[in-house]
């Protein structure tokens, strides 16, 4: 079959594109390498709805971002993911920095947020006493929050194909050209895959995307953030996102009240080569520490739970490029989608909407769309009284499997029903694994989940797909010696 | 009627069914009070069903035994004294009601959402592992790293390989144990790697567990790179000079698995959210001379209190405090008097923190120094009390003192110091 | 032959060293504080033992492997070949704490035995 529109790549952007094509009358097919969607720049960022004062209006960035913002309640409304309008506060720690301050809360205004206000030290510490005191002013974005990103991904592609796009994972495109009349896509492993307009969203892949299919030859530059997460008693924890004042290259290292009751500090910002490069080092951690303790009290290293480090991808222009292909036919390049890239994605999924439709894709409206997806239900935000009744239906809701965060093997069972068979894809869907032991506990007891709802044997499940073998086989395979 | 959420009442509630657990309910519970042990797991016994080598019991039952075998004699004591037991059980709210009964909410498949209300609750959750991440070790973050006790749970429960060959971070006790079961398993073991310049785990582990195996510890050195985007591939290893890493000198090793034996955390997320005061030395309970926190009717003990070195002591702790419990049920006041304990020199801390003045006490401590020649002594309103010589000091094992109540009488506050002794040889 | 060895009989932890001759059997020992460090160094050069302790499969779905030692400290050099021996046992229930699992193993007299019950 040939398809209307083949997306390549499930992260933000992808998700979000196909989300929007779900709408129409359209045969979409959504294509990630990965054996989970949203496993890639999605998953590992900060989680920012930013506040639409970082850019200039005349960047796409600045444009998709202030669009982006305003469709979050909708979104979460329909989709059910974590999100939270906690506000933005940017702070000014000496004199020096308030021009900057002002700077950007002008740009701001100049963007269309109307909603900005600037605050002296008093005002700043009333609206988060936690701040360091040093503050000498800044200003609040009421419109800023936190969302959790893999799940808002989850989200997009579950409602996404629910009404009929299909998904496929552990799909790695290796090879595009059109015949003339349309596309044909080619996996590694062999699979193809027809369809009349492609949209690379490939993130940071995309410059590859784009060469392997005959379109602009543009280069991705990884950019590393490392972050670091505090475990929800950690004292730090504020009630808004705090911000630095910028430098030119990052929006600087902030400090996070995360959706789902953590804290998290970060991004560092340095570029790589590699981009596979998530490690983290030594030296970042003690910087993160230094900078965030001049922001906020609070702050201690024995509230480390977990770190990790995620790629930006960076175009040399600094801005999204969002456009169809001057060079390959009926092909939309969706690349340099760094920040404020989740904020913006629900405009962008709108936006490449528009340019297929320019394109010539014809888009008729479903007849019947389901809208609004079963809310998830959570053990741990249930009254005692919801969850008995729960219980009464499938016993498995009473049964706490991961204990730091009070996910039920009923959670864990729907999202190995959704797909999600590997130990991070259930991690990341249902916070298993995600609490203070990190998995201590309760990984073995996922796993064996995992291995009873998929028929995989417990030896071959992975923790992200691929080579990532959790275990080496059973006892008694390797002979003791001497 | 399955949408009700029965409520029962009792009159201990004893949190986790491990070696404290046990010991705590069989002694409330021989003595006629009614008492139900809650706990996660499918089986009684806690850490020490996994915990299949020998090496426990010699003080508390004068024979040794493997930890199933103490898990089980601690089980048959606690059952044949008529407590109960509620399995597969997780206790998700502990809070004090305003007529001062404690309510515990529990959830299990089996009997949904139940509410327990006990006159007197025993904290016994033992500790979860530190790991990776708490210590921020830098690198990639492939399948294979794993704690020491989920990799001992693997392959101990689950007849699971967690790898082919490994490096182990830290020498304390369940790393060394972890070294001899790896290899017992057909697992190489490339390096023990410890960033102090002594080993965390006793002599014995040392000897019976790397020594037997030529497997080689390499003490402050600090693994300061994992490799490996899938699985992992390797470390690097560098010496600590003034406990930061020389780079110069770092080496790689290969290997496929990554095991953490890097200390354990009192598991009390549970306490503090019932008002439950901690000790920031311990991670566990501030605690008088009953063993009882700061919320009446709230006791804790073993590893969930502080982090012991045998279970014999935490087993002996626990029937303490279940003493305890007992007097507090049979009316006895709790509000007497008490006079603070305190760590001074060389100690990490001191359980419990304050004393009943004339009556005899048990107080543990952790040394923080190393020493075949130290001297314990007591103060009391700076007055030396007591003192007594302890050979071979090492901060893996624990220290006890026991004061008569002749000794605890008088004002002020009772300080504990250890100082190193001129040596006799 | 000249071996350096940790006494494990009591924390002090003296470190020995061994002068031991196959031949003759003649053991002489330096370094203890007190004899029970020539008796271990005796030991471990002729005799070495230990007491091994290793999971063995079951036919039981509630308790699919289960805890097993040897009754007594085993003859070292014969560790890896019982332990592979007894990786390829499957046991039945009901056994007791204490019954044995697997008799004379290796030809020691030694008993393999169960150190959990596992219930019919």
């Amino acid at each position: 079959m040939i398809y209307d529109v083949a997306i390549v790549g499930a992260g933000v952007s992808g998700a979000a594109t196909a989300w929007q094509l779900s709408h129409y009358d359209v045969k979409t097919i959504l294509l990630e390498k990965n054996a989970d969607v949203g496993m890639g720049i999605s998953k590992a960022n900060s989680g920012i709805v930013h506040g639409g004062f970082h850019h200039p209006a005349s960047t796409l960035k600045a444009k998709l971002e202030i669009r982006g913002n305003l469709m979050f309640e909708r979104l979460q409304h329909e989709l059910d993911f974590p999100f939270k309008r906690t506000g933005i506060l940017v702070a000014a720690f000496s004199e020096d920095e308030m021009p900057t301050i002002r700077k950007l809360y002008e740009q701001g205004l100049a963007n269309g947020v109307h909603t900005l206000e600037m605050c002296g030290r008093e005002r700043m510490l009333r609206l988060e006493p936690k701040l360091n005191p040093d503050v000498v002013g800044g200003f609040y974005a009421p419109g800023g929050g936190t969302v959790e990103p893999y799940r808002y991904v989850f989200s997009l592609v579950e409602s996404a194909t629910l009404n009929g796009v299909n998904l496929l994972c552990n799909w790695r495109l290796i090879k595009g050209f059109h015949d003339g009349d349309h596309w044909h896509l080619c996996s590694e492993d062999g699979g193809e895959i027809e369809a009349r307009y492609v949209v690379n969203a490939a993130g940071l892949y995309a410059d590859d995307v784009s060469r392997v299919c005959g379109g602009e030859i543009f280069h991705i530059h990884p950019r590393k953030g490392e972050e670091y997460l505090l475990d929800r008693s950690s004292a730090a924890r504020p009630e808004h996102v705090i911000f630095p004042v910028p430098s030119a290259h990052s929006k600087g290292v902030l400090v996070i009240p995360t959706a789902e009751g953590t804290t998290m500090i970060g991004p560092t910002a340095d570029p790589v080569e590699d981009k596979t490069d998530t490690e983290t080092t030594a030296n970042h951690l003690q910087r993160i520490m230094v900078l965030v303790r001049n922001m906020i009290t609070g702050i201690s290293q024995r509230d480390l739970i977990t770190s990790f480090a995620g790629l930006r991808p960076v175009l040399d222009t600094e801005d999204f490029y969002i456009a169809p292909s001057e060079k390959a036919p009926c092909f939309i390049q969706v690349a340099g989608i760094q920040s404020p890239g989740l904020t913006a994605s629900p405009a962008i999924g709108e936006y490449v909407k528009d340019l297929l439709k320019e394109q010539g894709l014809c888009l008729m409206e479903k007849s019947r769309f389901t809208y609004e997806l079963r809310p998830h239900r959570h053990a741990r935000s249930e009254t005692p009284e919801s969850l008995q009744r729960l219980h009464a239906e499938n016993p498995a809701w009473t049964h706490i499997v991961c204990r730091c965060e009070k996910i039920s093997e009923a959670e864990i069972v729907e999202a190995v029903r959704k797909g999600h068979t590997t130990l991070d894809g259930v991690k990341f869907y249902t916070r298993a694994g995600m609490g203070r032991c990190q998995g201590g506990f309760c990984s073995a007891k996922i796993m064996k989940i995992i291995s009873r709802e998929s028929g995989i044997p417990l030896e071959e499940l992975t923790k992200r797909g691929g080579k990532s073998r959790l275990l080496a086989g059973k006892l008694g395979e390797l002979e003791v010696k001497a | 009627m399955m949408e009700t959420i029965q409520t029962t009442t009792i009159d201990v509630a004893v949190i986790g069914a491990g070696a404290a657990g046990l010991s705590a309910a069989a002694v409330t519970a021989a003595a006629g009070r009614s008492t139900v042990v809650i706990d996660r797991e499918g089986m009684t016994g806690g850490i020490l069903r996994q915990c299949i080598h020998n090496g426990f019991g010699l003080r508390y039952f004068k024979e040794e035994l493997t930890g199933p075998e103490f898990a089980q004699r601690m089980f048959v004591k606690a059952r044949d004294a008529g407590a109960r037991f509620q399995l597969d059980a997780t206790v998700t709210e502990l809070k004090k009601l305003e007529d001062g009964k404690l309510q515990l909410q529990v959830l299990s498949a089996k009997d949904g959402v139940q509410l327990i209300e006990a006159r007197a609750v025993v904290l016994a959750m033992g500790c979860r592992e530190r790991n990776r991440g708490n210590i921020a070790t830098p690198g990639t973050r492939p399948a294979g790293v794993f704690t020491a006790g989920s990799a001992q749970k693997l392959l101990n429960i689950e007849g699971r390989l967690p790898g082919t060959s490994a490096v182990i971070v830290g020498s304390g006790d369940i790393g060394l144990i972890m070294a001899r079961r790896l290899r017992w398993s057909g697992i190489e073991v490339k390096a023990v790697v410890e960033i102090m310049p002594y080993p965390s785990g006793l002599t014995r582990n040392i000897v019976q567990c790397l020594h037997d195996f030529n497997i080689p510890l390499w003490l402050e050195h600090s693994v300061v790179r994992i490799y490996g985007k899938d699985r992992v591939e390797g470390v690097d290893v560098a010496p600590l000079v003034n406990g930061m890493p020389d780079m110069e000198k770092k080496f790689h090793i290969d290997c496929d698995t990554l095991l953490f034996s890097v200390g354990l955390i009192p598991e009390n997320e549970l306490a503090v959210n019932a008002g439950v005061q901690l000790n920031p030395a311990t991670g566990g309970a501030m605690v008088d001379a009953n063993y009882e926190t700061n919320v009446p009717g709230i006791f804790s003990a073993g590893n969930v209190l502080h982090v012991h070195d045998l279970v014999d002591f935490v087993a002996e702790e626990a029937a303490r405090a279940a003493a305890m419990v007992l007097k507090r049920l049979d009316g006895e006041d709790a509000a007497a008097t008490t006079q603070p304990a305190t760590a001074g020199a060389n100690l990490k801390y001191v359980v419990p923190n304050s004393f009943f003045p004339g009556r005899r006490t048990v107080f543990s401590f952790r040394p923080l120094i190393v020493t075949d020649n130290g001297l314990l002594t007591a103060t009391l309103g700076g007055k030396e009390i007591w003192r007594k010589r302890v050979p071979f000091v090492r901060p893996a094992e624990m220290l006890t003192a026991e004061l008569d109540g002749a000794l605890l009488t008088g004002d002020g506050e009772l300080v504990f110091k250890l100082e190193k002794e001129a040596s006799h040889d | 032959m000249i071996k350096n060895l940790i006494c494990i009989n009591c924390p002090r932890g003296c470190h020995l060293t061994v002068d031991y001759s196959p031949e003759t059997g003649a053991c002489t020992v330096t370094g203890n504080h007190c004899p029970r460090g020539v008796s271990y160094a005796t030991q471990e050069m002729t005799d070495p033992r230990r007491t091994v302790t290793a999971v063995v499969r079951t036919t039981s779905a509630a308790l699919p492997l289960l805890p097993v030692r040897t009754a007594k400290e085993f003859p070292k050099p014969l560790i890896p070949k019982l332990l592979n021996y007894l990786y390829t046992l499957t046991v039945q229930p009901p056994l007791a704490m204490g019954d044995v699992v697997l008799p004379n193993a290796m030809d020691t007299g030694i008993d393999v035995i169960a150190t959990e019950p596992l219930e019919g």
